[in-house]
């Protein structure tokens, strides 16, 4: 079984500060990591791999630094990593970024099952899977916290829904989007490591995924940001004070007034 | 297409740098240099630069729209037969849209045996497309993918909305990629811009540190997911009239290319997070897993829904899905009270709409404070029993 897992580069923003003067992000020393709820997609890719015996192939599409979390996919237990790195894809929305993954992984071929996190921190859509699944014409699974099992073509797992769990069977191949009950990720192994370190991360454009230019980056993206601005954070809290006595009579009164309670 | 900096123009002064949400922009030789690879060409920089020079090409690649495509649509989502709150909100916005537009307000429902079905007509549609059928039963969502794409290609409304809760999120990026225009997620504002007739589209971003508003101008119809919970819902008006679709749909055409097996409810949650007018939050604060004790009794008097922050969940006091914040659930109720949280950014992300915010906090330097409404500085263990009791009271 082939699997093939999608990651995404984004800045931690558990770095993320506002400069109250200039009401900017404050962006001195950002790391950039692999998406969090990616890194349980993966997770959950090698301990399909060994369950079955998979074979995991991670893509990601970004800038040529990506190539280093790539690596450290390796180090946690992909087999093989391919970057997608073009000028050409600058500027994607959800839609120009799920077919350029897409043609990637048409173009892999063997393929039975692709493993994406449920959302990005950065971009926080959670687009880019469902859209994967629709630009290959397969089955689609999204919230999944349990693979139950895969034989026989057919894929039946758990996923989480509003009110409680559905168990869900389908047959492969097959796009799923994982949430983070699903594991708990491993640290990289020092086999991996040193895997990782002579790894061969072979980059693909345009050219090699067989697009069309005007179906990837901003050519073709749906959607444009117009404008970008920084929430206005001004409401100072009006501090109720004295002993608990008189903090919570205070309270008790000014939700009365706003009629909350 | 793509970002240029004209060198003549360029200063050097270095403003561009911090509002690179990337962090690619660096001044070599007093000229600022973007990294191309990576950039999303959002604009920030472009709007921060006082010279001017930075400039983003964007040849819209114009397809002839004409105004084929009239109208706005709002996927009334429906689960066991009860039509969601969000879906009354997305009228009532949908209803200002529409009127800006100058155009008709139209909902499609998707379902079976669906209760006040009458109600998407008070809360303002001209036009009601309904399938009551039990192949609706569940929400099927490779079914409601294929029908709903066939209603929009048939019909071709300009705009079409749908709540951004867990189906709405799943379902609605299959249409857009089948139908292959754009999809802006969990939007938090809606506008129409008059003069280009563009639908405005405004949602956080960054764990909502970041707020973009996205258009999409050469693809139609213009698609949103929005966070539940955000618009008001006008009053409903019984008196309203509007046309009533059944629609057909070939039956033997239906194959879902996935199949339910089973369905296990989640009896633990007595009020929903999401649906929730009041929550309230625990963290770290609290010290260990029975002080949630102290929040639940509040809770309790309140009718209010129990919420977390991510540290006791990680810490195993309480289970995942009270979890509030960025890798939790995203809430807005009526009053949000924080009690023992900090205020992490990630858990801002998932509550800070919340019309009111009560921090209770023992440290008067916890960014909570800065989205809060009222704020007490003060020993949880006092406060909080305090208010139970008073509250109590009547």
């Amino acid at each position: 079984m082939n699997i093939i897992v999608c990651l995404k580069q984004v800045p931690s923003t558990t770095e993320v500060k506002i400069d109250p003067k200039t009401n900017t992000l404050i962006r001195q020393g950002i790391k950039s990591i692999v998406n969090p709820l990616d890194s349980y997609a993966l997770e959950e890719s090698v301990r399909l791999k060994e369950r079955y015996g998979s074979r995991v192939t991670a893509i990601s599409m970004g800038p040529p630094q990506a190539t280093e979390m790539l690596r450290d996919a390796i180090s946690s237990g992909a087999d093989d990593a391919i970057l997608l790195s073009d000028i050409a894809f600058a500027g994607s929305d959800t839609l120009a970024t799920s077919t350029t993954l897409a043609k990637a992984i048409v173009k892999i071929k063997n393929y039975d099952l692709v493993i994406c996190g449920r959302q990005t921190l950065d971009g926080d859509t959670g687009q880019v899977g469902p859209e994967i699944a629709e630009m290959l014409g397969i089955p689609f699974i999204a919230y999944v916290n349990k693979i139950e099992e895969i034989a026989n073509g057919k894929l039946r797992v758990q996923r989480m829904v509003e009110d409680g769990y559905e168990t869900i069977e389908t047959s492969l191949p097959a796009v799923i989007t994982v949430v983070k009950e699903i594991n708990v990720p491993r640290m990289p192994s020092l086999r991996g490591l040193t895997k990782a370190k002579s790894a061969q991360i072979p980059t693909w454009t345009t050219q090699e995924i067989n697009a069309e230019k005007e179906t990837v980056g901003q050519a073709g993206s749906a959607t444009w940001v117009v404008k970008v601005f920084y929430p206005q954070r001004v409401q100072l809290a009006e501090m109720l004070k004295g002993d608990p006595e008189t903090q919570a009579k205070a309270l008790v009164e000014k939700l009365r007034e706003a009629k909350l309670i | 297409m793509g970002i240029s900096i004209d060198k003549e123009k360029c200063t050097g002064c270095g403003n561009c740098t911090s509002t690179c949400l990337f962090g690619l922009i660096e001044v070599v030789d007093e000229k600022a240099c973007i990294k191309e690879a990576g950039c999303t060409l959002c604009g920030a920089c472009r709007d921060a630069c006082v010279f001017e020079a930075i400039r983003i090409e964007t040849e819209i690649a114009k397809t002839l729209l004409g105004d084929e495509y009239k109208g706005v649509w709002v996927f009334a989502e429906q689960r066991n037969s009860e039509i969601k709150s969000v879906s009354y909100e997305l009228l009532s916005k949908g209803r200002e849209l529409a009127n800006t537009l100058k155009t008709e307000l139209c909902a499609v429902c998707f379902g079976y045996n669906i209760k006040n079905i009458e109600q998407l007509t008070a809360f303002g549609a001209n036009k009601v497309y309904v399938i009551d059928d039990p192949a609706f039963a569940n929400q099927s969502e490779d079914q409601y993918v294929l029908e709903l794409v066939r209603l929009i290609k048939q019909y071709k409304p300009e705009i079409v909305l749908a709540g951004a809760t867990p189906f709405g999120r799943s379902f609605f990026p299959r249409v857009a990629a089948i139908l292959k225009t754009g999809l802006t997620a969990d939007c938090t504002g809606l506008d129409i811009d008059t003069e280009k007739h563009l639908l405005r589209q405004t949602r956080p971003t960054f764990g909502g540190n970041v707020m973009a508003t996205i258009i999409c101008p050469a693809k139609r119809p213009q698609m949103s997911t929005v966070r539940p919970r955000v618009f008001k819902k006008n009053p409903p008006d019984a008196t309203r009239k509007s046309q009533f679709i059944k629609v057909d749909f070939n039956k033997e055409a239906i194959t879902s290319k996935t199949r339910l097996l089973n369905f296990v409810a989640d009896l633990t949650e007595k009020v929903k997070l999401e649906d929730a007018d009041i929550i309230i939050a625990g963290g770290r604060g609290l010290g260990k897993p029975e002080n949630f004790n102290l929040i639940r009794d509040l809770a309790s008097v309140l009718e209010a829904a129990v919420g977390s922050s991510r540290p006791p969940v990680d810490e195993g006091w309480i289970p995942y899905y009270h979890q509030v914040g960025q890798t939790g659930k995203t809430v807005c109720p009526k009053l949000y009270i924080a009690v023992g949280i900090s205020g992490a950014v990630q858990h801002l992300a998932g509550m800070q709409t919340a019309d009111c915010i009560i921090a209770i906090n023992d440290d008067p330097n916890a960014p909570i404070f800065q989205v809060a409404t009222y704020g007490i500085v003060g020993d949880l263990f006092k406060v909080v029993p305090l208010l139970t009791e008073k509250l109590k009271g009547g």
